[in-house]
């Protein structure tokens, strides 16, 4: 197969949607590798969380809809509650699960943290419905996308900027404000910064607070992209961002980035070129390789234990 | 003090209602655009929400000051019966119990009658055992314990008793029972099996359910392809297993905790994924049937003896399991995989090797799930990957956890709790894994020991010897 020959259209359609699975996952990725910097806890429910954004996202829509308001509306008030919700959620979570664990040994909290995941999705199912739902699709058609929407449509294209304003927005918060100060401190010394006054506990829930608005922007921009939730997709996709955070080396920010870019790139390609049935071996076959040549992921730093 | 409790209860129960409001309240058709409003559950929230609040500051007060339970209490000796009753009422179990009992009456309203009056009863029985034993027994069945434990025989007669119960149980009831019964007892030998590698030598591993499939699939496959014996098949699982635990072991040697759970988690689901998709060897969701049930010496067997026996294979299995398992928690290994589970920095700093005592660790974890899963392959007669997917591991880790890590005994009654359970309250199964998964948080919060907890070994010294005088 010569260049010329090489079909770039379907190249470059795999690569969008690859691009845009990636940046998802960076999303929720991001909330994994902020609380892990802080606590070093894998925090499973996180998935649940951005679950749970999907299905708020949805009864806010539910209702608006039945009472007259249309298009662009709902969906900024969606997605304004669903992140509300999600950020109480999560404040909830850290307070009731892994608040008391601290300081216990490291099994405990992430014990704790699988059971509040099965018990999220439970709740999700018994209280809603073990079926998938119809989400309705929010984001309208531009006009303008007309020419290329065979190869991205305007949904990718609102996921994609979402993503990126989100991102900036991350940057500036982390880097340039008081919150985002105490953050880096708390991640680089718990007790020192203690001792400078800051509030760790606060930090914590902050932390939690940050990546679980995060996770239900995520889960607000894939359910309009998939067009139907259940109680499971948090489950998947919070492993595969999870994936994604040891991917770029945890606790490590650009590096949650980087790695939910690169996964969702290799499956993207993976499933295109070798076959659509094998998506999850290719993306812990990669995470498995990563890890035996490189244990603290691409970006991280390797620590030395110290006794 | 209890002014302060009851409003933070307040505070909780309107928070859990404001959270809960999208899910449990609202319900959108969006195919007809329709909106459910169920008021109702806004009012189980608000009102259960209140008493578990109370429960929690009850057991997150008791959980601070940390006091042993049931000590002698001097305060309770030597008391009038009114001043005791006092004391037994500062006890948080009983005031747990008094908060159920509360919570059950005043459901009177919400629920049917006929499990209204259960609850009602259920919480007001073991909430009068409770007291009767603080007020009254405490003494007597201390000293009744005492005498058990001194006196040769008790051991022996304990064990008597038990086998008999285990041999005489499948006469005793219909083979819809006794295949439960296996089933459990399968996850007994699941739970003993990764209790070596999360309890023993504490590496987490999410994906445990993988091995069993691998002794599922192993015997599914060559008995149906190559008609090979059950009894052929049985040790091959395991070495199969054992084969599959170090050649996963061996890549993941360097990580810690943390990572070692995802790369787990994700070689379950990688096993999940192969099952399901490679339909050319594994038959996909169809799966494999028609597997021969286990044979002996070419005998016929209906449907109820194969049961039995089957049974009988089982239990022998979870003999052999305790009886290895526990052998080697005292053996050289065994200690190595504790002291690796203790400090890994410390431990290889003695000398002990590393690679050896993980991979050791996935080896003996992985045999055990093979072995069983050629017995659950032969037990179903047919098997798919439905059965093998990170619920199954989850429930498996859940029993480790439940029964207390590293402790045998209790692995053995939590895996009969959960496997039993869902099986004879068939009301309460579809909340299930809402229960378990609280159940799982609360434990790690306020029973991190788990149901019984793992005694450790201890050496006493007894002065040396001559110096008796």
């Amino acid at each position: 197969m010569s260049f010329l020959d090489f079909d770039w259209e379907y190249f470059l359609l795999l690569f969008a949607g690859g691009l845009v699975k990636g940046s998802i996952y960076a999303l929720i990725a991001l909330g994994y590798t902020m609380v892990y910097g802080i606590i070093q806890l894998i925090n499973f429910a996180h998935g649940e969380i951005y679950m749970i954004g999907a299905f708020v996202a949805l009864m806010v829509s539910g209702v608006l809809t039945i009472y007259g308001f249309s298009g662009v509306s709902i969906l900024v008030l969606a997605a304004i509650v669903a992140m509300i919700y999600a950020a109480a959620y999560g404040f909830t979570l850290e307070r009731i699960a892994y608040r008391p664990l601290r300081g216990a040994p490291r099994l405990s909290p992430l014990i704790s943290a699988i059971g509040m995941s099965l018990f999220l999705q439970n709740y999700v199912m018994l209280s809603q419905t073990p079926d998938f739902l119809r989400f309705p699709s929010l984001i309208p058609d531009f006009a303008f996308m007309e020419p290329i929407a065979h190869i991205i449509n305007s949904v990718e294209v609102v996921i994609l900027g979402t993503t990126v304003i989100t991102m900036l927005g991350l940057t500036y918060l982390i880097k340039f404000t008081k919150v985002g100060k105490a953050m880096r401190a708390t991640q680089q010394d718990m007790t020192m910064a203690r001792l400078v006054g800051i509030n760790s506990d606060r930090v914590i829930s902050m932390t939690f607070v940050i990546g679980s608005v995060l996770a239900a922007i995520g889960g607000v921009l894939i359910a309009s992209r998939l067009e139907q939730i259940n109680f499971m997709i948090g489950f998947l996709a919070g492993v595969k961002a999870f994936t994604a955070a040891v991917l770029g080396g945890i606790g490590n920010i650009p590096g949650a980035v980087l790695g939910g870019l690169v996964l969702g790139l290799t499956e993207s390609m993976a499933a295109g070129y070798i076959s659509s049935a094998y998506e999850d071996v290719f993306a812990f076959g990669l995470l498995v390789l990563i890890l035996t040549f490189r244990p603290a992921g691409l970006l991280g730093k390797a620590v030395k234990q110290k006794v | 003090m209890i002014a302060s409790t009851i409003r933070k209860a307040v505070i909780a129960a309107l928070w859990l209602a404001f959270l809960t409001f999208p899910l449990m309240v609202v319900k959108v058709n969006t195919l007809k655009d329709l909106v459910e409003w169920r008021w109702i559950n806004l009012a189980w929230v608000l009102y259960s929400g209140f008493f578990a609040s109370l429960v929690w500051q009850v057991l997150y007060q008791y959980r601070k000051t940390k006091k042993a339970d049931d000590e002698d209490d001097p305060s309770l000796q030597g008391l009038s019966l009114g001043d005791r009753l006092m004391v037994s009422l500062k006890d948080p179990y009983v005031l747990v119990l008094l908060f159920a009992l509360a919570y059950f009456v005043g459901l009177y309203p919400l629920v049917s009658f006929e499990f209204w009056r259960w609850s009602c009863k259920i919480a007001l029985a073991v909430l009068a055992a409770k007291l009767a034993y603080k007020l009254f027994l405490v003494k007597k069945v201390r000293s009744c314990s005492a005498v058990m434990k001194e006196s040769p025989l008790s051991k022996p007669i304990l064990f008597a008793v038990l086998g008999i119960a285990v041999i005489y149980f499948p006469f005793s009831v219909d083979s819809y029972q006794v295949n439960i019964m296996v089933l459990a007892l399968i996850y007994v030998v699941l739970g003993l099996g990764l209790n070596i590698t999360v309890g023993l030598a504490g590496l987490l591993d999410l994906g445990y359910i993988a091995f069993f499939a691998v002794g599922a699939y192993t015997y599914g496959l060559l008995n149906t392809h190559f008609g090979l014996d059950f009894w052929i098949c049985l040790p091959l699982g395991g070495l199969i297993g054992t084969f599959f635990g170090v050649l996963l072991g061996l890549p993941i040697l360097r990580l810690r905790g943390d990572y070692l759970a995802i790369v787990t988690l994700g070689f379950g689901m990688i096993a999940h994924q192969v099952l399901t998709n490679w339909t050319d060897v594994f038959k996909g969701n169809l799966g494999i049937h028609k597997i021969e049930r286990p044979g002996f010496f070419g005998m016929e067997m209906d449907l109820a003896q194969a049961t039995t026996y089957t049974y009988f294979l089982v239990v022998l299995l979870v003999i052999g399991t305790i009886f290895v398992t526990n052998r080697l928690k005292d053996s050289r290994i065994g200690r190595a995989w504790m002291a690796l589970r203790e400090d890994e920095i410390a431990c290889v700093a003695m000398g002990i090797d590393m690679a050896r005592t993980k991979l050791s660790a996935y080896a003996f974890g992985a045999f055990w799930a093979g072995t069983v899963g050629v017995i659950f392959a032969a037990r179903n007669t047919s098997i798919n990957p439905n059965s093998f997917t990170f619920l199954e591991s989850a429930i498996v880790l859940s029993i480790v956890v439940l029964g207390g890590m590293g402790s045998i005994f209790g692995v053995i009654i939590a895996a009969l709790v959960m496997m039993l359970m869902p099986e004879y309250l068939r009301d309460i199964g579809e909340y299930r894994w809402l229960v378990f998964g609280a159940v799982m948080v609360l434990m790690m919060i306020f029973r991190p020991q788990g149901l019984i907890a793992n005694q450790r070994r201890t050496y006493k010294y007894e002065g040396a010897k001559g110096e008796e005088s």
